[in-house]
Protein backbone atom coordinates (compact mmCIF):
# COMPACT_ATOMS: atom_id res chain seq x y z
CA UNK A 1 0.00 0.00 0.00
CA UNK A 2 2.97 2.61 0.89
CA UNK A 3 6.10 2.26 -0.75
CA UNK A 4 8.45 2.89 1.86
CA UNK A 5 7.38 0.42 4.14
CA UNK A 6 10.80 -1.03 3.89
CA UNK A 7 12.42 -0.29 7.16
CA UNK A 8 16.32 -1.14 7.61
CA UNK A 9 16.43 -3.42 10.61
CA UNK A 10 19.64 -2.19 11.53
CA UNK A 11 18.71 1.35 12.13
CA UNK A 12 19.17 2.31 15.85
CA UNK A 13 15.60 4.12 15.62
CA UNK A 14 13.78 1.18 15.22
CA UNK A 15 14.28 0.52 19.70
CA UNK A 16 11.66 3.60 19.48
CA UNK A 17 8.89 1.76 16.84
CA UNK A 18 10.05 -1.84 17.77
CA UNK A 19 6.91 -4.71 18.29
CA UNK A 20 4.47 -1.48 16.02
CA UNK A 21 2.84 -2.85 12.99
CA UNK A 22 4.40 -1.52 10.09
CA UNK A 23 1.69 -1.04 8.16
CA UNK A 24 -0.02 1.01 10.45
CA UNK A 25 2.72 3.34 11.60
CA UNK A 26 3.21 4.51 8.16
CA UNK A 27 0.01 5.10 7.31
CA UNK A 28 0.24 7.06 10.71
CA UNK A 29 3.46 8.72 9.02
CA UNK A 30 2.17 9.63 5.79
CA UNK A 31 -1.12 11.01 8.07
CA UNK A 32 1.14 13.58 9.66
CA UNK A 33 3.10 14.20 6.72
CA UNK A 34 0.12 15.21 5.20
CA UNK A 35 -0.51 17.92 7.45
CA UNK A 36 -3.79 16.05 9.04
CA UNK A 37 -4.55 16.06 12.59
CA UNK A 38 -4.22 12.73 14.56
CA UNK A 39 -7.60 12.21 16.73
CA UNK A 40 -7.72 9.96 20.08
CA UNK A 41 -9.29 6.89 19.25
CA UNK A 42 -6.53 6.26 15.90
CA UNK A 43 -3.70 3.93 15.89
CA UNK A 44 -1.06 5.58 17.21
CA UNK A 45 3.11 4.38 17.89
CA UNK A 46 3.12 3.46 21.79
CA UNK A 47 6.08 6.13 21.80
CA UNK A 48 3.96 8.75 20.19
CA UNK A 49 1.17 8.06 23.33
CA UNK A 50 3.97 8.28 25.84
CA UNK A 51 5.66 11.39 24.82
CA UNK A 52 2.37 13.07 24.16
CA UNK A 53 1.18 12.22 27.29
CA UNK A 54 4.44 13.70 29.07
CA UNK A 55 4.75 16.93 27.54
CA UNK A 56 0.61 17.49 27.81
CA UNK A 57 0.48 17.06 31.53
CA UNK A 58 3.91 18.73 32.55
CA UNK A 59 1.87 21.96 30.82
CA UNK A 60 -0.78 20.96 32.36
CA UNK A 61 1.06 20.78 36.16
CA UNK A 62 2.88 23.96 34.70
CA UNK A 63 -0.11 26.29 34.52
CA UNK A 64 -1.63 25.07 37.68
CA UNK A 65 1.93 25.82 39.72
CA UNK A 66 2.40 28.69 37.85
CA UNK A 67 -0.80 30.61 39.36
CA UNK A 68 1.05 30.47 42.68
CA UNK A 69 3.74 32.94 42.78
CA UNK A 70 1.39 35.57 40.69
CA UNK A 71 -1.78 34.37 42.58
CA UNK A 72 0.52 35.69 46.17
CA UNK A 73 0.15 39.42 44.66
CA UNK A 74 -3.34 39.39 44.50
CA UNK A 75 -3.77 40.39 47.85
CA UNK A 76 -1.47 43.01 47.36
CA UNK A 77 -1.94 44.41 43.55
CA UNK A 78 -2.04 47.70 43.34
CA UNK A 79 -5.20 48.88 42.66
CA UNK A 80 -8.61 47.80 42.26
CA UNK A 81 -8.00 47.33 38.18
CA UNK A 82 -4.71 45.19 38.70
CA UNK A 83 -6.27 42.73 41.10
CA UNK A 84 -9.19 42.34 38.67
CA UNK A 85 -6.76 41.85 35.93
CA UNK A 86 -4.57 39.61 38.31
CA UNK A 87 -7.45 37.59 39.19
CA UNK A 88 -8.59 36.86 35.71
CA UNK A 89 -5.10 35.92 34.43
CA UNK A 90 -4.82 33.29 36.97
CA UNK A 91 -8.21 32.26 36.56
CA UNK A 92 -6.72 31.78 33.16
CA UNK A 93 -3.93 29.67 33.95
CA UNK A 94 -6.13 27.08 36.37
CA UNK A 95 -8.49 27.13 32.73
CA UNK A 96 -5.41 26.56 31.01
CA UNK A 97 -4.37 23.24 33.20
CA UNK A 98 -8.15 22.18 32.75
CA UNK A 99 -7.77 22.36 28.97
CA UNK A 100 -4.67 20.44 29.22
CA UNK A 101 -5.65 17.60 31.36
CA UNK A 102 -8.64 17.15 29.70
CA UNK A 103 -6.14 16.67 26.28
CA UNK A 104 -4.25 14.21 28.07
CA UNK A 105 -6.88 12.14 29.43
CA UNK A 106 -7.65 11.50 26.17
CA UNK A 107 -4.36 9.18 25.96
CA UNK A 108 -5.71 6.99 28.89
CA UNK A 109 -4.14 8.53 32.17
CA UNK A 110 -7.06 9.84 34.53
CA UNK A 111 -6.87 13.86 35.47
CA UNK A 112 -6.53 11.45 39.06
CA UNK A 113 -3.44 9.92 38.42
CA UNK A 114 -2.15 12.77 36.81
CA UNK A 115 -2.44 15.29 40.10
CA UNK A 116 -1.21 11.99 42.14
CA UNK A 117 2.02 12.60 40.00
CA UNK A 118 1.92 15.92 40.21
CA UNK A 119 1.69 16.28 44.42
CA UNK A 120 3.97 13.37 44.72
CA UNK A 121 6.82 15.37 42.96
CA UNK A 122 6.59 12.53 40.45
CA UNK A 123 6.03 14.46 37.19
CA UNK A 124 8.22 17.56 36.83
CA UNK A 125 6.72 21.00 35.53
CA UNK A 126 8.12 24.40 34.25
CA UNK A 127 11.07 25.14 36.27
CA UNK A 128 10.63 29.01 36.69
CA UNK A 129 7.70 28.49 38.77
CA UNK A 130 10.57 27.57 42.10
CA UNK A 131 11.50 30.77 42.33
CA UNK A 132 9.52 33.39 44.56
CA UNK A 133 8.17 37.01 43.21
CA UNK A 134 9.60 39.25 45.95
CA UNK A 135 8.08 42.04 44.90
CA UNK A 136 5.04 43.55 42.74
CA UNK A 137 7.47 44.25 39.87
CA UNK A 138 8.67 40.29 39.74
CA UNK A 139 4.74 39.44 39.05
CA UNK A 140 4.90 42.24 36.26
CA UNK A 141 7.90 40.76 34.51
CA UNK A 142 6.84 36.60 35.17
CA UNK A 143 3.56 37.98 33.01
CA UNK A 144 5.21 39.52 30.20
CA UNK A 145 8.25 37.48 29.52
CA UNK A 146 7.67 34.36 31.47
CA UNK A 147 4.43 33.98 29.48
CA UNK A 148 6.09 35.73 26.30
CA UNK A 149 8.20 33.10 26.58
CA UNK A 150 5.48 30.18 27.29
CA UNK A 151 3.51 31.86 23.70
CA UNK A 152 6.35 31.38 21.66
CA UNK A 153 6.46 27.56 22.90
CA UNK A 154 2.68 27.21 22.88
CA UNK A 155 2.11 29.29 19.02
CA UNK A 156 5.02 26.17 17.97
CA UNK A 157 3.43 23.65 19.81
CA UNK A 158 -0.41 23.61 18.44
CA UNK A 159 0.84 23.42 14.56
CA UNK A 160 1.79 19.74 16.03
CA UNK A 161 -0.23 16.65 14.95
CA UNK A 162 -2.15 15.75 18.16
CA UNK A 163 -5.67 17.23 17.75
CA UNK A 164 -7.01 17.97 21.14
CA UNK A 165 -3.42 19.05 21.87
CA UNK A 166 -3.69 21.69 18.95
CA UNK A 167 -7.05 22.72 20.05
CA UNK A 168 -6.44 23.48 23.78
CA UNK A 169 -3.18 25.18 22.27
CA UNK A 170 -4.92 27.48 20.17
CA UNK A 171 -8.06 28.26 23.12
CA UNK A 172 -5.02 29.18 25.51
CA UNK A 173 -2.66 31.29 22.68
CA UNK A 174 -5.58 33.79 22.65
CA UNK A 175 -5.62 34.40 26.44
CA UNK A 176 -2.23 34.14 26.64
CA UNK A 177 -2.38 37.16 24.15
CA UNK A 178 -4.42 39.30 26.85
CA UNK A 179 -1.25 38.02 29.48
CA UNK A 180 1.17 39.36 27.14
CA UNK A 181 0.10 42.69 26.84
CA UNK A 182 -1.15 43.17 30.53
CA UNK A 183 2.22 42.41 31.99
CA UNK A 184 3.83 44.89 29.08
CA UNK A 185 1.72 47.79 30.10
CA UNK A 186 2.49 46.83 34.00
CA UNK A 187 5.81 46.91 33.35
CA UNK A 188 5.91 49.86 31.17
CA UNK A 189 4.24 52.18 34.06
CA UNK A 190 7.03 51.22 36.01
CA UNK A 191 9.67 51.39 34.01
CA UNK A 192 8.57 54.76 33.10
CA UNK A 193 7.74 55.63 36.47
CA UNK A 194 9.51 56.99 39.09
CA UNK A 195 13.40 56.18 40.18
CA UNK A 196 12.15 53.75 42.83
CA UNK A 197 9.56 52.10 40.49
CA UNK A 198 12.20 51.77 37.97
CA UNK A 199 14.62 50.26 40.17
CA UNK A 200 12.17 47.88 41.53
CA UNK A 201 11.26 46.66 37.97
CA UNK A 202 15.36 46.55 37.06
CA UNK A 203 16.11 44.37 39.96
CA UNK A 204 12.97 42.53 39.34
CA UNK A 205 13.96 41.53 35.73
CA UNK A 206 17.83 40.48 36.69
CA UNK A 207 16.87 37.86 39.27
CA UNK A 208 14.33 36.77 36.58
CA UNK A 209 16.32 36.62 33.74
CA UNK A 210 18.48 33.67 34.61
CA UNK A 211 15.24 31.82 34.82
CA UNK A 212 13.84 32.79 31.49
CA UNK A 213 17.30 31.91 29.94
CA UNK A 214 16.50 28.16 31.23
CA UNK A 215 13.05 28.32 30.36
CA UNK A 216 13.38 26.78 26.71
CA UNK A 217 15.30 24.13 28.60
CA UNK A 218 19.09 23.01 27.36
CA UNK A 219 20.10 22.84 24.14
CA UNK A 220 18.53 19.46 22.38
CA UNK A 221 21.22 16.58 21.75
CA UNK A 222 20.96 15.89 18.29
CA UNK A 223 19.45 12.02 18.58
CA UNK A 224 17.50 10.01 16.64
CA UNK A 225 14.74 9.91 19.35
CA UNK A 226 14.39 13.92 18.89
CA UNK A 227 14.27 13.40 15.16
CA UNK A 228 11.48 10.97 14.97
CA UNK A 229 9.91 12.85 17.67
CA UNK A 230 10.06 16.18 15.22
CA UNK A 231 8.96 14.08 12.69
CA UNK A 232 5.88 12.59 14.77
CA UNK A 233 5.33 16.51 14.80
CA UNK A 234 5.30 16.16 18.84
CA UNK A 235 8.36 18.54 18.91
CA UNK A 236 7.54 21.47 16.98
CA UNK A 237 11.35 23.45 17.13
CA UNK A 238 14.15 22.88 19.28
CA UNK A 239 15.18 24.26 22.31
CA UNK A 240 17.58 26.43 21.42
CA UNK A 241 15.18 28.01 18.34
CA UNK A 242 12.92 28.97 20.74
CA UNK A 243 15.25 30.62 22.94
CA UNK A 244 16.66 32.64 19.90
CA UNK A 245 12.82 33.58 18.80
CA UNK A 246 12.53 34.62 22.82
CA UNK A 247 15.36 36.85 22.14
CA UNK A 248 15.05 38.42 19.04
CA UNK A 249 11.43 39.35 19.71
CA UNK A 250 11.71 40.64 23.48
CA UNK A 251 15.29 41.94 24.39
CA UNK A 252 14.75 44.99 21.91
CA UNK A 253 11.63 45.43 23.61
CA UNK A 254 13.21 45.52 26.98
CA UNK A 255 16.13 47.92 25.68
CA UNK A 256 13.60 50.48 24.67
CA UNK A 257 12.51 51.01 28.09
CA UNK A 258 15.75 52.05 29.11
CA UNK A 259 15.95 48.81 31.07
CA UNK A 260 19.62 46.33 30.97
CA UNK A 261 20.01 43.05 30.57
CA UNK A 262 22.11 41.47 33.08
CA UNK A 263 24.20 39.69 30.52
CA UNK A 264 27.65 41.24 29.20
CA UNK A 265 28.13 39.29 26.79
CA UNK A 266 24.56 39.65 24.86
CA UNK A 267 24.65 40.95 21.19
CA UNK A 268 23.59 40.07 18.19
CA UNK A 269 26.28 38.76 15.91
CA UNK A 270 26.89 39.13 12.26
CA UNK A 271 24.92 35.83 11.31
CA UNK A 272 22.05 37.63 12.66
CA UNK A 273 21.87 34.90 15.85
CA UNK A 274 21.58 36.06 19.71
CA UNK A 275 25.22 35.32 21.53
CA UNK A 276 25.01 34.92 25.82
CA UNK A 277 26.42 33.87 28.18
CA UNK A 278 25.36 30.46 28.54
CA UNK A 279 22.63 29.66 31.29
CA UNK A 280 23.36 27.97 34.51
CA UNK A 281 22.32 24.31 33.46
CA UNK A 282 24.04 22.96 37.43
CA UNK A 283 21.38 25.29 38.84
CA UNK A 284 18.51 24.59 36.44
CA UNK A 285 19.07 20.43 37.21
CA UNK A 286 19.39 21.12 41.30
CA UNK A 287 16.38 23.16 41.07
CA UNK A 288 14.22 20.61 38.94
CA UNK A 289 15.41 18.36 41.26
CA UNK A 290 13.87 19.69 44.01
CA UNK A 291 16.83 22.29 45.17
CA UNK A 292 14.99 25.67 44.41
CA UNK A 293 13.94 27.90 46.70
CA UNK A 294 10.37 27.14 46.48
CA UNK A 295 9.62 23.46 45.56
CA UNK A 296 8.49 21.95 48.65
CA UNK A 297 5.97 25.45 49.08
CA UNK A 298 4.47 24.71 45.72
CA UNK A 299 4.14 21.21 46.37
CA UNK A 300 2.77 21.74 49.97
CA UNK A 301 0.03 24.67 48.74
CA UNK A 302 -0.90 22.20 46.46
CA UNK A 303 -0.83 18.46 48.63
CA UNK A 304 -3.13 21.18 50.99
CA UNK A 305 -5.89 22.30 48.60
CA UNK A 306 -6.53 18.85 47.73
CA UNK A 307 -6.72 17.21 50.86
CA UNK A 308 -8.98 20.14 52.20
CA UNK A 309 -11.07 20.44 49.28
CA UNK A 310 -11.39 16.32 48.50
CA UNK A 311 -14.68 15.94 51.50
CA UNK A 312 -16.60 18.20 49.37
CA UNK A 313 -15.83 16.37 46.00
CA UNK A 314 -16.92 13.10 47.66
CA UNK A 315 -20.19 14.39 49.04
CA UNK A 316 -21.21 15.50 45.49
CA UNK A 317 -19.94 12.69 44.30
CA UNK A 318 -22.92 10.68 42.50
CA UNK A 319 -23.26 6.85 43.20
CA UNK A 320 -23.89 6.45 39.48
CA UNK A 321 -20.94 8.06 38.07
CA UNK A 322 -18.83 6.80 35.46
CA UNK A 323 -15.54 7.93 34.44
CA UNK A 324 -15.27 7.70 30.62
CA UNK A 325 -12.55 8.88 28.63
CA UNK A 326 -13.76 12.61 26.84
CA UNK A 327 -13.86 11.82 23.16
CA UNK A 328 -12.06 15.24 22.34
CA UNK B 1 15.18 28.62 52.32
CA UNK B 2 13.84 31.90 52.17
CA UNK B 3 10.69 32.78 54.12
CA UNK B 4 7.21 32.09 52.17
CA UNK B 5 6.05 35.26 50.60
CA UNK B 6 2.54 33.25 49.99
CA UNK B 7 -0.43 34.08 52.11
CA UNK B 8 -1.65 31.19 51.78
CA UNK B 9 1.38 29.18 53.43
CA UNK B 10 2.08 31.98 56.01
CA UNK B 11 -1.20 32.47 56.94
CA UNK B 12 -2.83 29.31 57.11
CA UNK B 13 0.60 27.79 58.50
CA UNK B 14 0.66 25.08 55.99
CA UNK B 15 3.27 22.24 56.83
CA UNK B 16 5.40 21.50 54.03
CA UNK B 17 5.99 18.19 54.83
CA UNK B 18 1.90 17.66 54.92
CA UNK B 19 1.26 14.07 53.52
CA UNK B 20 -2.02 13.34 51.46
CA UNK B 21 -3.54 9.94 50.36
CA UNK B 22 -3.79 9.80 46.70
CA UNK B 23 -6.60 10.83 44.96
CA UNK B 24 -9.06 7.89 44.10
CA UNK B 25 -10.53 7.30 40.93
CA UNK B 26 -13.67 9.49 40.16
CA UNK B 27 -11.94 11.87 42.94
CA UNK B 28 -12.53 14.54 39.83
CA UNK B 29 -15.64 13.28 39.19
CA UNK B 30 -17.28 12.03 35.09
CA UNK B 31 -17.15 14.16 32.48
CA UNK B 32 -19.59 16.28 30.39
CA UNK B 33 -18.83 18.26 27.11
CA UNK B 34 -19.71 21.57 26.97
CA UNK B 35 -21.33 23.39 24.03
CA UNK B 36 -21.22 27.00 23.21
CA UNK B 37 -23.53 29.09 21.35
CA UNK B 38 -22.35 32.64 20.64
CA UNK B 39 -24.83 34.50 19.43
CA UNK B 40 -28.72 33.35 19.43
CA UNK B 41 -29.24 32.52 15.34
CA UNK B 42 -26.18 30.75 15.58
CA UNK B 43 -24.85 26.73 15.98
CA UNK B 44 -23.79 25.55 19.46
CA UNK B 45 -20.36 24.50 18.89
CA UNK B 46 -18.45 21.80 20.63
CA UNK B 47 -15.59 23.52 22.65
CA UNK B 48 -14.35 20.91 24.88
CA UNK B 49 -15.23 19.20 28.54
CA UNK B 50 -15.89 19.82 32.05
CA UNK B 51 -15.26 17.78 35.01
CA UNK B 52 -18.58 17.77 37.42
CA UNK B 53 -20.69 15.87 39.56
CA UNK B 54 -23.68 17.00 37.98
CA UNK B 55 -25.84 18.70 35.10
CA UNK B 56 -26.19 21.97 37.57
CA UNK B 57 -22.20 21.97 38.76
CA UNK B 58 -21.43 20.96 34.94
CA UNK B 59 -23.21 24.30 33.51
CA UNK B 60 -21.08 26.03 35.96
CA UNK B 61 -17.78 24.88 35.01
CA UNK B 62 -18.82 25.14 31.80
CA UNK B 63 -19.88 29.18 31.96
CA UNK B 64 -16.67 29.64 34.17
CA UNK B 65 -14.33 28.01 31.59
CA UNK B 66 -15.72 28.55 28.02
CA UNK B 67 -17.57 31.64 29.05
CA UNK B 68 -15.90 33.90 30.71
CA UNK B 69 -15.05 36.76 28.11
CA UNK B 70 -16.17 37.69 25.15
CA UNK B 71 -20.56 37.05 24.81
CA UNK B 72 -22.15 34.16 25.22
CA UNK B 73 -25.58 33.46 24.66
CA UNK B 74 -26.27 29.84 25.61
CA UNK B 75 -24.34 26.76 26.82
CA UNK B 76 -25.34 22.97 26.40
CA UNK B 77 -23.16 20.26 28.59
CA UNK B 78 -24.07 16.68 28.12
CA UNK B 79 -22.62 13.81 29.62
CA UNK B 80 -19.65 11.89 27.40
CA UNK B 81 -21.18 8.97 27.70
CA UNK B 82 -24.80 9.79 26.12
CA UNK B 83 -22.94 10.82 22.73
CA UNK B 84 -22.59 8.11 20.30
CA UNK B 85 -20.21 8.61 16.90
CA UNK B 86 -18.86 7.49 14.00
CA UNK B 87 -15.58 5.32 13.91
CA UNK B 88 -12.90 7.78 12.19
CA UNK B 89 -11.61 3.97 10.90
CA UNK B 90 -14.73 3.81 8.78
CA UNK B 91 -13.62 6.89 6.96
CA UNK B 92 -15.16 4.70 4.00
CA UNK B 93 -18.50 5.38 4.30
CA UNK B 94 -17.93 9.03 3.64
CA UNK B 95 -15.40 8.25 0.79
CA UNK B 96 -17.56 8.38 -2.29
CA UNK B 97 -20.17 11.73 -0.82
CA UNK B 98 -17.75 14.26 -2.38
CA UNK B 99 -18.03 13.01 -5.80
CA UNK B 100 -22.06 13.16 -5.65
CA UNK B 101 -21.73 16.83 -7.58
CA UNK B 102 -25.67 15.99 -8.85
CA UNK B 103 -26.44 17.01 -5.09
CA UNK B 104 -24.31 20.15 -5.67
CA UNK B 105 -25.85 23.81 -7.58
CA UNK B 106 -22.51 23.55 -8.95
CA UNK B 107 -23.06 20.09 -10.76
CA UNK B 108 -25.20 21.92 -13.09
CA UNK B 109 -24.10 24.04 -16.06
CA UNK B 110 -26.68 25.19 -18.07
CA UNK B 111 -25.14 28.77 -19.93
CA UNK B 112 -22.81 26.24 -22.51
CA UNK B 113 -26.12 24.71 -23.34
CA UNK B 114 -28.43 27.65 -23.76
CA UNK B 115 -25.34 29.51 -25.99
CA UNK B 116 -25.08 26.53 -28.12
CA UNK B 117 -28.62 26.33 -29.12
CA UNK B 118 -28.72 30.00 -29.40
CA UNK B 119 -25.81 29.87 -31.90
CA UNK B 120 -27.55 26.76 -33.86
CA UNK B 121 -30.82 28.13 -34.05
CA UNK B 122 -29.57 31.93 -34.68
CA UNK B 123 -32.05 32.90 -32.25
CA UNK B 124 -30.64 36.46 -31.30
CA UNK B 125 -32.41 39.13 -28.69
Amino acid sequence: MYGNAYIDPNEKSNSITDGEDIQKLNAFESRISNGEKIEPKDWMPKEYRKQLVRMIEQHAHSEIIGALPEGTWITRAPGFRRKLALMAKVQDEVGHAQLLYSAAETLGKSREAMINDLITGKSKYSNVFNYPAYTWADACIIAWLIDAGAIINQVANAKGSYGPYCRALDRICVEESFHLKYGHDNVVTLATGSKIQREMVQAALNRWWPPIMHFFGPSDKISLHTEILMKWKVKMATNDDMRQQFLNMYVPKIWDLGLTVPDSKLMKNNENKWEYTEPDWDEFKRVINGGGPCNAERLAVRRNAEERGRWVRQALLAKDSKYLIPLA
Amino acid sequence: MIKSLDPRVTRSEIDLNNSIDPLKDLDQWETYEAFHQKKRGEQHIHVGIVHAPNPEMALLFAKDQYGRRGITANIWVVKTAHIFMTEYDDQDIFETTPEKIYREAGGYKVMEKINKYRKETKISK
